[in-house]
């Protein structure tokens, strides 16, 4: 099948792109502005394939200066989205720790005494910063839920009627032919779960393009197909992820917390971990959790953490009471420009997160896609004026040019050596944000980048001096028999206290999924997630793709093979990123290969 | 073999999935938050869309028309879910769909669609539907409309539809008891409202969605518009199942083991 635009997955970078491009489809008289390659005289073809099952399934705690977005929307339409809110108030908060169980290093131990003496320094076991780094701040910002919003970009670009958007229909592959990007192999259907042909089955069809956009985010099948076949940029790589795990709740009835607030805090449950709470109207909230790919626990999770860190003081005292609405959780790209792939090629080119647009220094991201597909479409459009086809050349004079020339890139260059001193400890990484954040990106604190599976310590080395390595087999023997997960027989072990679930917010991972996540496992597709060499499972001691899996979709068999069940998983992507095992040096390929599928997450407020 | 008009009526349901909250305001029950909350075909009306699309590639010179009365907004996404599955034409009702519409405002409206249908041969027409809706399961409108559209030979709870070579119809249809009653209908027009039928759902075909695309969009453009006020329809309250959840995922264990593990359950409660 023939298409003159192909776009892959469909977020606020493809949102971006198709209603820049979309606008300029058509002439002031409503006539096509365009013709199609294939037959002229109809109007130009544009479709976009999306995975997941709906527009609105996509994750993201957003709060956003929202530049690009009230560019494209000068008067304000996405505010009639239920969940949006201007900011209205910001704090920074230095969660100290309420336990006995968080691994805090001595000069955080220090300053959390330093505070707890400091007369009103500290309130609900939290020091409020007093004040926002600029880099940091959202002011004149909003906060909103990306899936509302995803699916209101969606509709206004249905009603159109200038380009077609298919939910549910996962791409597995791009096409090349010289060289050349020439279009996507959608997903084979109607198979078993190793991909062999079952009742209703229906190849993959391709789509031949002249351009194929992918944007299909940081753990895209499609944007790592592409980096596999060309190549990173020299000195480009990927190596710094985090899997962000969200909630939305509904607040007590009394809550003080007015719509519009944004709480940022560091520090709890691990000084590795970050999180968020925002404030939407009808008293709704989002709060999560960041665990990031430098936080060298080789038994770390997120779900367990989540719970621990809703119920810090200081937020437990907005949260109690509450109940889940929602849940999802994602993968995120936070190299930022390091990990910027070749933009454009031949036939393709690439956008959003998975081409490194997110910012680690002002921590966002959605803005930032958005304003890379609009760069985008206003290249092709100005390639379609001129009758050029989509080459290399042609894309790296209109959109790469415009992106080099845009506050996204500039922007993203000053936060390129932020996060450097994270490296080597937390206390060293929040000092490096904000050398950098105040000198515009000129210093930063000195620390190398490791890909993640280069720097997973052994348990006995990160448990060193609060369990010994007898301790450690024991307890990893017992799970091994009860199916107990051993992050959390770890956490018990050193002090973490038991997560008593009240069935409303506090509930069962599992619960998570169903209530809040509302996951699906869209039948007739094969398993996305796939280990390409079980033997190396069955020696693997780290195991971190099953402790990180956000749907405790992959579990370990009595056999020793790392087992997937394709009906929890949401999709995040991060096993793909905690694999400790390497099997190609060259492209840094890991064991575990996250493919193309449907299904997934089925909350649309996420 | 005959060929046959097919008509499938679905009217568009909030995605179970969702946080749903009716909310009564001055112009009536609604849903907080209705207008981006996902919709789904109604699942019952699914399976009659399924079977119209099978019965119309097993006739050929068939055709097989979408009836609807929804938001348009709500419309055109659903669309995007349906329109690579099956091609149909699209007759688009701009109306509520909350499910607090009265069955019989929502009959009427459709009726006009379906009388607007050019072409339409009557003596050919078989009218699919839910048997039921999971939206608030009146499961009345079809009945409705058949009675509007002058349709007599009704059929609810189908679960199997056989052409026979002298072009009968013969017709599985779910009775009380657990039982099926066999109906042999000489011919169409007929109303059939759809159980589970037999066809699974369909795979994403994006040749077909992309044809119908052409078609539907623009049909949806020219959605006629109907209020259905409700006028005599008085919903005295509305709520939703509560529900405490601690569940557990488990696979491959014994019918016996469940069935034990929720007695004991049951047991526990108070």
């Amino acid at each position: 099948m023939d298409a003159d635009i192909v776009c892959v997955g469909f977020g606020p970078a493809t949102g971006g792109f198709l209603t820049t491009l979309s606008r300029g489809l058509a002439k002031s008289d409503g006539s096509p502005a365009f013709e199609n390659r294939i037959s002229p005289g109809s109007p130009l073809q544009v479709v976009c394939y999306e995975r997941s099952d709906d527009l609105g399934y996509g994750v993201s705690g957003v709060v956003s200066r929202a530049r690009s977005l009230k560019a494209s929307f000068p008067n304000g339409e996405f505010s009639q989205l239920p969940f949006y809110s201007p900011v209205t108030e910001e704090k920074v908060l230095y969660l100290l720790d309420p336990g006995k169980a968080s691994r805090r290093p001595s000069l955080m131990r220090a300053a959390d005494a330093i505070l707890k003496r400091l007369p009103g320094a500290v309130t609900d076991g939290a020091f409020a910063l007093p004040y926002v780094p600029p880099y940091l701040h959202k002011k004149d910002g909003m906060v909103f839920s990306l899936g509302q919003f995803n699916q209101w970009v969606g509709s206004q670009l249905m009603a159109s009627g200038l380009v077609q958007l298919w939910p549910g229909t996962p791409v597995a592959r791009a096409l090349f032919e010289d060289g050349k990007v020439v279009g996507i192999r959608l997903a084979d259907q109607g198979v078993d779960k190793e991909g062999r042909p079952a009742a209703g089955f229906l190849p993959g069809m391709d789509i031949r393009a002249g351009l194929t956009v992918v944007g299909d985010g940081p753990v895209g099948p499609i944007g790592r197909q592409l980096d596999m076949h060309f190549g990173m940029p020299p000195g480009h790589a990927a190596y710094e992820w985090a899997l962000g795990m969200k909630v939305v709740v509904d607040l007590p009835a009394d809550t003080s917390l007015k719509a519009g607030t944004v709480l940022h805090t560091m520090g709890y449950p691990e000084p590795e971990i970050f999180g968020f709470l925002y404030v939407y109207p009808g008293n709704v909230a989002t709060g999560g959790i960041f665990v990031p790919s430098w936080f060298d626990n080789p038994a770390r999770t997120s779900y367990r953490y989540l719970q621990h860190w809703m119920q810090h003081p200081a937020l437990w005292k907005h949260l109690k009471g509450a109940s889940l609405r929602s849940w999802g959780a994602k993968s995120l790209q936070e190299s930022g420009l390091r990990g910027e792939p070749y933009l454009v090629g031949n036939g393709f080119a690439r956008i959003g997160e998975g081409s490194g647009s997110t910012n680690v220094l002002t921590n966002s991201g959605v803005d930032e896609a958005w304003e890379t597909g609009a760069q985008l479409a206003e290249g092709v459009l100005e390639l379609l004026r001129e009758k050029k086809t989509f080459t290399k050349t042609d894309l790296e004079q209109t959109y790469v040019r415009r992106r080099r020339q845009s506050w996204v890139y500039r922007e993203g260059q000053m936060a390129e050596k932020a996060r450097d001193g994270f490296q080597k400890g937390f206390v060293q990484g929040v000092a490096g944000m904000l050398i950098s954040g105040l000198t515009g990106g000129f210093l930063g604190w000195p620390g190398r980048p490791l890909a993640p599976y280069e720097r997973i310590p052994s348990l006995a080395d990160f448990y060193r001096g609060r369990l010994t390595e007898e301790e450690i087999d024991e307890i990893r023997k017992n799970c091994q028999l009860t199916g107990q997960s051993l992050h959390d027989a770890l956490m018990d072990r050193v002090g973490w206290p038991p997560v008593e679930l009240d069935g409303h917010l506090l509930v069962s991972h599992q619960d998570a999924l169903l209530v809040g996540g509302k996951v699906q496992a869209t039948p007739g597709f094969a398993d996305h997630v796939v280990v390409l060499k079980p033997q190396l499972c069955k020696v693997c001691d780290r195991r971190l793709c099953v402790d990180m899996c956000s749907g405790q979709a992959l579990g370990v068999a009595e056999d020793g093979e790392i087992r997937f069940d394709r009906e929890k998983c949401v999709h995040c992507g991060a096993c793909l990123w905690n694999c400790a095992k390497l099997i190609d040096a060259l492209t840094g390929r890991s064991n575990l290969d996250f493919g193309a599928g449907a299904g997934g997450l089925h909350s649309a407020e996420n | 073999m005959a060929f046959f008009h097919i008509v499938v009526c679905g009217g568009l349901v909030p995605d179970p999935l969702q946080t749903l909250e009716p909310v009564s305001g001055p112009a009536g029950w609604s849903l907080k938050n209705e207008s981006l909350l996902p919709s789904i075909l109604d699942p019952w009306a699914a399976n009659a869309l399924y079977e119209a699309d099978a019965l119309a590639k097993a006739n050929p010179g068939s055709k097989v028309w979408l009836a609807s009365a929804a938001p348009k907004v709500k419309l055109q996404q659903v669309l995007m879910a349906l329109a690579q599955k099956a091609p149909f034409e699209l007759l688009p009702v701009d109306a509520p769909a909350g499910g607090f519409t009265d069955a019989v405002e929502c009959a009427l409206a459709l009726a006009g669609a379906v009388q607007s249908i050019e072409g339409l041969d009557r003596s050919r027409l078989l009218l699919f539907g839910g048997w039921e809706s999971a939206s608030r399961g009146a499961g009345a409108t079809l009945s409705v409309l058949g009675e509007k559209l002058g349709l007599t030979e009704q059929f609810q709870g189908v679960d199997k539809l056989t052409v026979d070579g002298d072009g009968s119809l013969e017709i599985l249809e779910r009775v009380e008891g657990g039982k099926h009653q066999v109906s042999v209908l000489s011919s169409p027009p007929a109303v059939l409202g759809w159980a589970t039928g037999g066809r699974a759902e369909p795979p994403n075909n994006p040749q077909i969605g992309m044809a119908n695309m052409r078609a539907l969009m623009p049909s949806l453009q020219k959605a006629r518009a109907a209020k259905l006020p409700g006028d005599g329809l008085t919903l005295k309250s509305v709520s939703l199942p509560r529900q405490k959840r601690n569940t557990q995922v488990v696979k491959d264990m014994p019918v016996e083991q469940i069935a034990v593990e929720i007695v004991e359950w049951i047991k526990k409660k108070p």
